[in-house]
């Protein structure tokens, strides 16, 4: 690649072609200041806060968005630049509503912070902020508009990550809204509550919905049994609320912490990974020995089966009837669990802790997730909730000690653990499938083809001389490749493409979820990823079919996998979904 | 794409046909939507989903391109439209004075029907007959130098048309 | 009619140059040529032509009735040339019914011309060609077949030399020869920016790629702009020529011509133009019997200035909203789809076939040192004769608004023209001698822009226009950027509260940082020169500002929160006059005695002050 020399602030520069001035800079040690940029996407150069000098340029450019070029000489701060950038952040703040303690964004919010950064103390301008209702139609997220500075990022992250297109700029001037089409709720669009949105909204205009007051209201009812479970990839990013690097293991401390919150009983999803792996892979091994239909595609991403009720209704046979992790847990803990200790389901309130915006969803998308006769998970709430909750309730995080969750839904083996990363349900389900399929043990149990942020993965695995093509895919826009594929040789009657598909919604998989600090980019999905491939190494047990715990709970309750209780249970259905059914 | 199933086809089939010739070509959207408001006088919600499967086009994109130009409407306008021009030359001439008195005559304001559904009036941005300023169209007919007393003739004309 | 070759559009050409040469002198035939724009439309062309019709036909005259485009003659609507053996072609303006009859019975009968409703000078002094003549300040290169050539006929387009430079650059000339012959021709583009139209051409020719394309950018946002219509209807092939050359020259396939839809008329001249040029295969497969092969299809606009702007253009072309996208990279090397793209201005367009076929030293001759060639105008405003003018470069705006547009309306004084519409700025009675070209207008603050030229009068306040443009651009921003979403809002509320009477001298301080914000850092040209109109009028007439500020009163009295009417005791008389004519009905008295204004309800509208014939009506 050719390298491009140009001066910033009168220091050499010498970079990629192709790198822009915003990072050009930062390798010499120059912050320019930005809103509407953001690392995932490309730079829609709205919000005008980036510029610079540039010699030879009569208007100033945005950093975010202009390549550096040979010879280039940038200012990037200036008497002048800094007084155009204080104005524009003055006017993006009078039309703002400047309610920073209402607001979830408080603390960690980018518009705080140049605001702090620029000490801004009046706005000299007229103050026009918007009055628009919020829209709270989905169980996921909440919309409100009289924040939204108009950075454009959920828009590019709902059409060009997602390929979902439930957001639009509508309207023009002054009057462009971020909003549904055709006027419907967020509920009657075509959004999969992935959170994606709320993920990159650089303010408090898109968040989760809050669950955390019915949780604290649980907590403190005297008459309920209050079960928690962590998700995997929480475990990984908590840590960032609370000063850590991402990619810390956190799940001792994490423990602590939901026991000191007062819950009742600490279990973990990993646990039920494990678990969903082995309906899973037994589904996917009876498939492959000739029931078909194949492809078998992963289920346990809400947004995903979303979509593909949605968009794609014609793969539903194809799709895993195993329910995810998280419910499978739900309906566990309120009827095994509950017999076990002898506790009555009724009084078991169920929380999870989940990256994800669209477990909220989950828990009641459909009849199945009422298996247990109670509702199987009663509050999905966020990695962000927790951290929430965690400091309302003055614990220190850093200074807790380890713990361990409780028995007999909580121990896990590294299998569990990788579901937080992509290519990890398939990893995992590789491990056991091999097992179940040739009675042997892998000695070699990672599967590289799988991991890394390729967009689509894809490799022929190789079990004992029978060929098993799988496709690995995560950010929802990267599916619909993958389904065009299969349904070309749907079509045209040819051998399928693959045999087994894993989809994930988000970015990175669970860990890049929509419900996990802000901030994620690849460089902090990459350590969080790292994280998980740690904890599973450092776990004794690596294979779904290893967990002593799933082992017990197949003897003295479930019967065979895919038997007739575990199918009540642990297995759910899906239905077509057809868009704006207004 | 899926969207709504089992109702009554809006689009004519010469939209159809219509559709069916642009539809091979990139950037088809805006020259459809032109024809679809032609043959309604705006752009009908049942209209927009047909034209969103047609193309294969996310419904999101569609509302997103009729309410970024005001050339596209969304609710249905009056019988007759009026469209005083507020260009330059034509503000400067009284285009404001003739929205002004149309406002009265009609007893509505901007962008609004009239009750009996027969007259709208708009404000557009020049018809590139400024040398007639101020100008007004109704229902496409340039009627230039009018004045505001000529206003009331103009709509009588139309008046149950 | 089938595809011609080289040798066969030669030989049309020279056929049809007698026919169309037999008109220019005085003729051997009656013809009738009723200009049929947009304008005369409106003024009621079609009628005249139809009246004509029966005219003739009454009388059993063996006569032709064409149309034409665009005379420039917009004030004096429906305008029609008569042609009649043993007479110079006579102009008629303002022709209804009755001017037919009278046209048919005096002039063509009796061969007296009708003097109410004839032009002074013959028709070959208005429609004034290339002939150069200091003493007419005009002079035509771009509109140089409107209002002479039937706009639907393709043939007469051809005979005025149409399609010769087409065939030049298709057998004679390199592409980089013919880059050389713009740049030597010194062009720049017409759109706005005035950029070298020969280094965009280059840019785009430089860069590999599998497919490029040629736009045309027929758009004309700035309101009170018609030139490009008028050019369009008038002419719809030069475009059409120009754009082919510039395919063969940096190797595009395929034309756009994005217009905007409220110019019905041109839309259909130049289908009907680009249906003709494909039957005889000047647009195509194989032109003219080459290899290469050119197409054009139209894009029509809907509604938005913004999508003037290069990039929003393409977007809308796409299919898109018409949000711009940053430059660099420009659009000649990354435009349409991501391909490199040449726009240019119609305005711009129309000039290249003749710079081709006549040569650059002829193109470079006329204009100023950096500015060459002419430019059109469309002259409007407070001026007597509104129209479509096109000047040499370096002529003088009292040139434009004295010797051509025939001074002011009703006499009154001048006090500004603007240029560059929203973009642009005042240019007042100071700078009425400087010549016109792109250098020297930004010297003052104001801008060459596309075209617009509107004229202000003594009744027009400086403040009220302002706001007018920004409540425009406010209107029309697309709403990405901040610095233009916002910052051009709070400009105009500025100005709507000083036109209130509520502004504060710190208002004009803040006008001045928006501005200044503004220009900087919005995104696209629109929120960039948003600001200009604000500048320039703070710069040149900050008094009329502080009138409002500080005295709380509009000068030129137009502002209506700032205004009141008042009848004055002594004055009237009663006639009754103003209350009749009162809209809300806010005038009461008696017949004969003196009338009274009901301040709460007058809306201001004036209409008691034109009618009063005493004088009695106080305005201030
Ligand atoms: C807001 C805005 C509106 C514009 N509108 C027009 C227009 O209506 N017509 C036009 O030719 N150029 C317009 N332009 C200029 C174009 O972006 C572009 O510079 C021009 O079409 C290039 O052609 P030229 O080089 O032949 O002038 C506009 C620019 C801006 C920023
Ligand atoms: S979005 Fe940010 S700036 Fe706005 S109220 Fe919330 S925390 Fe404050
Ligand atoms: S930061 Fe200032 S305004 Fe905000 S809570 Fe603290 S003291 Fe109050
Ligand atoms: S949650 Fe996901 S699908 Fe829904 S609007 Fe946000 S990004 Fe789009
Ligand atoms: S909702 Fe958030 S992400 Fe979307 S445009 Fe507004 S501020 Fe940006
Ligand atoms: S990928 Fe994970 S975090 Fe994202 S929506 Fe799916 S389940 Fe939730
Ligand atoms: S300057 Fe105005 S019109 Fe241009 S991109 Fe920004 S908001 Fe849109
Ligand atoms: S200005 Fe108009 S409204 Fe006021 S009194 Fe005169 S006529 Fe009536
Ligand atoms: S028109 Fe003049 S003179 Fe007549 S009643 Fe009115 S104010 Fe008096
Ligand atoms: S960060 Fe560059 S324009 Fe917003
Ligand atoms: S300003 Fe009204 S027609 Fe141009
Ligand atoms: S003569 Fe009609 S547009 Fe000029």
């Amino acid at each position: 690649m050719s390298m491009i020399k140009c001066e910033i602030n009168g220091l050499p520069v010498s970079v990629p072609a192709g790198t822009t001035i915003l990072d050009a800079a930062k390798g010499v040690g120059v912050t320019i200041p930005k809103l509407c940029y953001h690392n995932d996407l490309d730079a829609w150069a709205a919000c005008g806060i980036c510029v610079v000098k540039v010699e030879g340029s009569p208007k100033m450019l945005r950093a975010c968005a202009t390549a550096v070029g040979p010879g280039m000489k940038v200012v990037t701060h200036d008497p002048e630049v800094v007084e155009v950038r204080r104005t524009v952040l003055e006017l993006i703040l009078s039309t703002h509503p400047n309610d920073c303690l209402q607001c979830g964004r408080s603390g960690n919010c980018e518009l705080q912070d140049l605001s702090a950064d620029f000490g801004i103390r009046d706005i000299p301008f007229e103050k026009r902020a918007p009055e628009i209702p919020r829209d709270t139609s989905t169980p996921s997220i909440v919309l409100n508009p009289e924040k939204c500075v108009k950075c454009g990022r959920c828009v590019l992250v709902c059409q060009e990550m997602q390929n979902v297109y439930a957001l639009e700029f509508i309207g023009r001037g002054d009057g462009t809204r971020l909003a549904p089409a055709a006027d419907v709720t967020l509920e009657e669009s075509p959004c999969i509550k992935c959170g994606q949105c709320s993920a990159h909204c650089p303010v408090g205009a898109i968040y989760e919905k809050d669950d955390t007051k019915a949780v604290w209201d649980s907590i403190k009812a005297e008459d309920k049994h209050v079960v928690v479970q962590i998700a995997p990839a929480v475990r990984v990013a908590i840590g960032e609320a609370f000063g850590y690097e991402p990619g810390e293991i956190l799940t001792g401390k994490t423990y602590t912490a939901l026991r000191r919150l007062g819950f009742d009983a600490i279990f973990d999803t990993n646990w039920a990974a494990d678990l969903t792996i082995i309906e899973e892979g037994s589904e996917f091994v009876k498939r492959f020995a000739g029931d078909g239909p194949l492809p078998l595609i992963t289920s346990c991403c809400p947004s995903w089966t979303d979509y593909m009720e949605k968009f794609a209704p014609d793969f539903i046979d194809n799709f895993s009837s195993a329910k995810s992790p998280q419910e499978m847990l739900g309906v566990m803990s309120k009827t095994y669990y509950a017999e076990k200790a002898g506790i009555d389901p009724a009084t078991i309130t169920m929380v999870s802790v989940m990256p994800c915006t669209s477990k909220k969803y989950e828990i009641t998308r459909s009849d199945e997730m009422f298996a247990s006769g109670y509702q199987d998970i009663d509050y999905s709430i966020t990695t962000r909730e927790l951290a929430r909750m965690i400091k309302q309730a003055g614990i220190d995080f850093p200074a807790l000690p380890d713990s361990e969750c409780d028995s007999i839904l909580g121990q896990y083996t590294g299998a569990g653990t990788i579901f937080g990363v992509t290519g990890g349900v398939m990893e995992a389900a590789l491990r056991s499938a091999y097992y179940l399929i040739t009675k042997e043990d892998l000695e070699q149990v990672e599967f590289e083809a799988v991991r890394g942020m390729e967009g689509v993965k894809t490799a022929e695995i190789d079990v004992k001389g029978t060929k098993v093509r799988i496709a690995v895919a995560h950010q929802m826009g990267n599916v619909q490749a993958v389904i065009d594929q299969v349904r070309e040789a749907r079509k045209k009657g040819e051998e399928l493409p693959y045999h087994f598909i894993e989809v994930m919604a988000c970015r990175g998989g669970c860990i890049g979820g929509g419900g996990q600090p802000h901030g994620a980019t690849d460089e902090i999905r990459a350590l969080r990823t790292r994280g998980i491939y740690t904890d599973d190494e450092k776990s004794k047990l690596r294979c779904s079919h290893h967990n002593p715990e799933i082992k017990r709970v197949y003897d003295e309750y479930l019967g065979e996998p895919l038997g007739q209780k575990a199918h009540e249970l642990l297995h759910t259905a899906y239905t077509e979904r057809p868009l704006y059914k207004k | 794409m899926t969207t709504i199933a089992g109702k009554e086809k809006m689009l004519t089939p010469e939209i159809e046909a219509f559709i069916e010739k642009w539809k091979g070509k990139p950037g088809n959207l805006i020259m459809v939507l032109h024809r679809v408001q032609e043959e309604f006088g705006y752009v009908p919600r049942d209209a927009a989903f047909e034209v969103a499967e047609a193309l294969g086009i996310p419904v999101a994109k569609i509302y997103g391109v009729i309410t970024f130009y005001h050339f596209f409407k969304l609710s249905k306008p009056g019988r007759n439209q009026i469209a005083v021009c507020m260009g330059t030359a034509c503000y400067l001439n009284g285009g404001q004075d003739l929205i002004d008195e149309c406002e009265r005559i009609l007893g509505v304001g901007l962008n609004t029907v009239t009750e009996d559904g027969e007259f709208s009036i708009e404000a557009v941005r020049c018809i590139g007959c400024c040398g007639l300023a101020p100008v007004l169209t109704l229902n496409g007919e340039v009627f230039g130098k009018v004045n505001t007393k000529q206003m009331r003739r103009i709509i009588q004309q139309f008046e149950g048309k | 009619m089938a595809k011609k070759t080289r040798e066969e559009l030669r030989n049309l050409r020279e056929v049809k140059k007698t026919g169309i040469a037999q008109r220019n002198s005085s003729g051997e035939s009656i013809r009738i040529i009723v200009g049929t724009g947009t304008c005369g439309i409106a003024a009621g062309a079609m009628n005249t032509l139809d009246a004509f019709q029966d005219e003739l036909e009454s009388h059993g005259i063996n006569g032709e009735i064409t149309q034409t485009g665009c005379m420039g003659l917009c004030f004096s609507e429906p305008t029609v040339e008569v042609a009649v053996p043993g007479m110079p072609n006579t102009i008629y303006g303002n022709v209804d019914g009755k001017a037919a009859h009278r046209i048919v019975k005096e002039h063509i009968i009796n061969k007296v011309a009708v003097g109410d409703y004839a032009f002074e000078k013959p028709a070959a002094d208005i429609i004034t060609d290339e002939t150069d003549d200091t003493t007419k300040k005009q002079k035509r290169i771009v509109l140089r077949n409107c209002g002479v050539i039937n706009p639907e006929s393709i043939d007469e387009y051809i005979a005025r030399d149409g399609y010769a430079a087409l065939e030049k650059v298709i057998f004679e000339m390199t592409a980089d020869e013919v880059i050389e012959e713009l740049s030597n021709a010194g062009l720049r583009g017409r759109g706005g920016a005035g950029f070298p139209t020969s280094l965009k051409w280059k840019f785009t020719k430089n860069v590999e790629s599998d497919q490029k394309f040629i736009v045309c950018n027929a758009d004309e946002g700035d309101p009170g702009a018609y030139m490009d219509r008028s050019t369009c209807e008038g002419d719809p092939h030069s475009v059409l020529e120009a754009m082919t050359i510039a395919g063969k020259t940096v190797g595009a396939n395929q034309g756009y011509i994005y217009i905007r839809a409220e110019y019905p008329l041109a839309i259909d001249r130049l289908n009907n133009a680009i249906d003709q040029a494909r039957e005889y295969g000047l647009l195509g497969k194989k032109i003219l019997g080459s290899d290469f092969s050119f197409d054009i299809e139209l894009r029509l606009g809907a509604g938005a200035f913004v999508c003037g702007e290069e990039t929003a253009l393409l977007a809308s072309i796409e299919g898109k909203r018409g949000m711009p996208i940053p430059r660099p990279p420009f659009p000649a090397v990354k435009g349409l789809w991501g391909k490199p793209t040449v726009i240019n201005n119609v305005e711009t367009w129309a000039n290249i076939p003749m710079i081709i076929h006549k040569g650059s030293a002829w193109f470079s001759s006329i204009g100023t040192e950096t500015t060459k060639g002419t430019k059109v105008f469309a002259l409007t405003g407070k001026i007597n004769n509104s129209g479509l003018i096109e000047v040499p470069m370096g002529t003088t705006l009292r040139e434009i608004i004295y010797d051509i547009g025939g001074g002011i309306k009703g006499g009154k004084k001048f006090k500004a023209a603007q240029t560059g519409g929203p973009s642009g700025g005042v240019i007042t009675e100071e700078f009425l001698d400087i010549p016109i070209d792109y250098e020297s207008l930004q010297s003052i603050g104001s801008m060459m822009g596309s075209g617009g030229m509107i004229v202000m009068d003594e009744d027009d306040c400086m403040v009220d226009v302002t706001k007018f443009y920004l409540e425009f651009s406010v209107d029309e921003s697309c709403g990405k950027c901040a610095p233009c979403r916002i910052g051009g809002r709070t400009c105009y509320n500025i100005l709507d509260k000083i036109s209130k009477g509520q502004g504060s001298l710190e208002d004009l301080d803040q006008l001045k940082v928006l501005a200044q914000a503004m220009r900087k850092a919005s995104l696209c040209g629109l929120g960039q020169t948003a600001p200009n109109p604000i500048m320039s009028t703070i710069n040149y007439f900050e008094e009329e500002y502080l009138a409002h500020i500080n005295n709380k009163k509009c000068p030129a009295g137009k502002c209506k929160d700032l205004l009141s009417y008042t009848i004055v005791e002594d004055l009237c008389v009663g006639c009754t006059a103003c209350a009749r004519v009162c809209p809300v009905n806010c005038i009461s008295g008696e017949v004969k005695e003196v009338h009274a204004i009901d301040q709460s309800q007058c809306i201001k509208c004036g209409q008691c002050f034109d009618k009063c014939k005493f004088d009695a009506i106080l305005k201030g």
